[in-house]
């Protein structure tokens, strides 16, 4: 199994950059690079400013290489929340705290799942079963979650699938299309209007709101799309309407298993 | 419970949003003009944050199936209770049968019926807004979706004492006669040109039809910025926003979580709730603002928001 991408070791650590943002935000910078080895860094930033709960911090939102924070003015301050983040940072490079873990993803390649995937075959060349093992031998690293609820921003696409979007976005694509936009990959957790090219579909939800955390992907982590036949779409989704279905996860390189991640850091309880 | 006779435009049920989980791709939401929301709330004796009815540009008939105190504040979208005219910002008492409607108004874009006892959704997620990005909030069985005729809105149960709300009135103003926004620059300013920034801060901008609660997005001079591409980031409330095209577009409280534009600067908080009034064919104009002022004039701002001098009394 390809991985979406390992953290570079050649990368000089340099210290982050702290721009305003209006009268109650700030952006952390980090390297302004799509890299894992920098990503972790801006997890690990998010997480820690997270615990600290400063007083008047109301929203922390990490992206590729940057964490956006806003604050309350009446409490704090652009200077004092900077201050406090400056000395969060120390350390920042220790090991990776998560226990790297893989989401499974069952997939349903083309026909009405995936109305794009000959299209894409076509674009590149290759045989629609080619496009479909190339697209799920890779663990894609997530990023963040973001844009909408729930959708992960994902790593690693071989560049021999990248595809120019869609010239005409489709006004409705349906919760859990899998598809591919220039050089991403991504799942739609919820329906919404794009110009992704559709290659597939999950019947895993990866947005419950009744849930806690909502979103069902942790960044830090690797989705891999597990090719499946419609009959077995049919019934996950069927257990996933009962309530009778969780998300498999496998070690990042082991064998498969389900279940809990790996303590409180890992792809949270997906048991009940 | 409110009877909804015909929706309007596009009427929605906003509070104080959903704050905190954007690290999970939750829009935030809420009252697009906050400042309206929460005077609302306060002439009604509601918490600020309390959920009440956004209306656009053309605003809903309602009919009360309950006796409680309503205000609207906002735009003045022309409120008619029964055959009276309900002027903006003041209390009212309102009983079963009455029924309010709106005959249409010129200042302003977005109205807020706030009623007391707040509109009693269920919370989603922290929060009662309709969010139709997340399917999130609404009346139950259309989530994320905005009222429809026939709708039934539950209304929480109002004060004992509702008398004390009568002729109680809000000092405001919550549309301006010319729009002028403030903005902090940053944090993209390497995208543009030094001259590109200062014919921003010249220039006029006209709010176009295609603006809805997600962002303003305005015509006039493009701005010039440098080619290039930037990472996704978290964009804040009032975000200005500047696509290849050049025409920027300013965030509102409907916006993604994250984007990828550069942003030429950020409208301080005080003046989004102002921009929120703004209807299609509106002019804005953009004057920079320091950072450390920016800060200042929210507090400034907010103090204002919740003092006692704000509502009067009747005698």
């Amino acid at each position: 199994m390809k991985r979406g991408g390992s953290p570079r070791s050649d990368r000089p650590v340099r210290r982050a950059r702290y721009v305003r943002a209006g009268d109650c935000g700030l952006y952390v910078y980090f390297e302004q690079v799509i890299d894992p080895g920098v990503n972790r860094r801006v997890r690990e930033l998010a997480s820690r400013l997270r615990r600290a709960a400063l007083p008047g911090v109301a929203d922390i939102v990490p992206s590729y290489a940057a964490v956006y924070v806003r604050y309350d003015p009446l409490v704090t301050s652009f200077d004092e929340v900077a201050a406090r983040c400056r000395l969060l940072e120390a350390g920042l490079d220790g090991p990776e705290p998560l226990a790297p873990r893989v989401y499974l993803l069952p997939t349903v390649y083309g026909g009405e799942y995936g109305p794009d995937l000959e299209e894409v075959a076509r674009y590149h060349g290759l045989a629609p079963e080619e496009v479909v093992r190339l697209h799920s031998s890779t663990d894609y690293y997530i990023y963040f979650i973001g844009f909408t609820p729930g959708f992960p921003f994902l790593g690693g696409l071989s560049p021999r699938l990248a595809t120019p979007r869609r010239e005409v976005p489709r006004t409705r694509v349906p919760a859990g299309s899998v598809g591919i936009a220039g050089s991403q990959t991504g799942v739609y957790p919820v329906s919404s209007p794009g110009g992704w090219r559709l290659i597939g579909r999950t019947p895993v939800p990866l947005f419950r709101p009744d849930r806690e955390p909502p979103a069902v992907l942790e960044p830090g982590h690797y989705v891999r799309f597990v090719p499946v036949t419609e009959d077995e779409f049919h019934r996950i989704r069927a257990a996933v309407a009962a309530g009778k279905y969780e998300v498999e996860t496998a070690p990042a390189n082991g064998s498969r298993e389900t279940g809990r991640g790996a303590g409180g850091t890992g792809p949270g309880g997906t048991r009940p | 419970m409110i009877e909804v006779v015909a929706p309007g435009l596009y009427t929605t049920i906003q509070d104080a949003g959903r704050p905190g989980l954007q690290h999970y791709g939750v829009p935030v939401q809420g009252a697009a003009d906050m400042a309206a929301l929460v005077l609302g709330n306060r002439l009604v004796g509601n918490p600020p944050g309390a959920a009440a009815l956004e209306a656009t540009l053309q605003g809903p008939t309602l009919r009360f199936h309950v006796e409680t105190v309503i205000a609207v504040t906002g735009a003045d979208l022309g409120a008619m209770l029964n055959a009276q005219p309900l002027p903006v910002g003041q209390t009212v008492r309102v009983r079963p049968g009455d029924v309010l409607s709106f005959r249409g108004g010129r200042r302003g874009c977005r109205a807020y019926i706030c009623v007391a006892g707040g509109i009693d959704v269920p919370v989603v997620l922290g929060g009662r807004s309709t969010d139709p990005l997340a399917g999130l909030g609404g009346l139950p069985g259309a989530p994320g979706r905005p009222l429809r005729a026939g709708g039934r809105v539950p209304v929480g149960r109002p004060p004992a004492s509702m008398h004390r709300l009568l002729g109680r009135r809000v000092r405001w103003v919550f549309v301006p006669d010319r729009f002028v926004a403030r903005v902090v620059p940053g944090p993209q300013e390497d995208f543009f040109p030094r001259e590109a920034i200062r014919e921003f801060f010249t220039s006029e901008y006209e709010v176009t039809a295609a603006s809805d609660r997600m962002g303003l997005r305005l015509a006039g001079p493009p701005v010039r910025r440098l080619p290039g591409e930037m990472l996704s980031e978290g964009q804040p409330l009032g975000a200005v926003q500047v696509p290849p095209s050049g025409q920027p577009l300013v965030l509102l409280a409907g916006r993604a979580t994250v984007g990828g534009y550069p942003k030429l600067g950020i409208v301080v908080t005080p003046d989004v709730s102002l921009l929120a009034q703004a209807r299609p064919g509106d002019r804005i104009r953009f004057r920079p603002i320091s950072g450390r002022d920016a800060e200042e004039l929210y507090r400034h701002w907010w103090r204002l928001l919740h003092a006692e001098t704000v509502i009067t009394q009747p005698r």
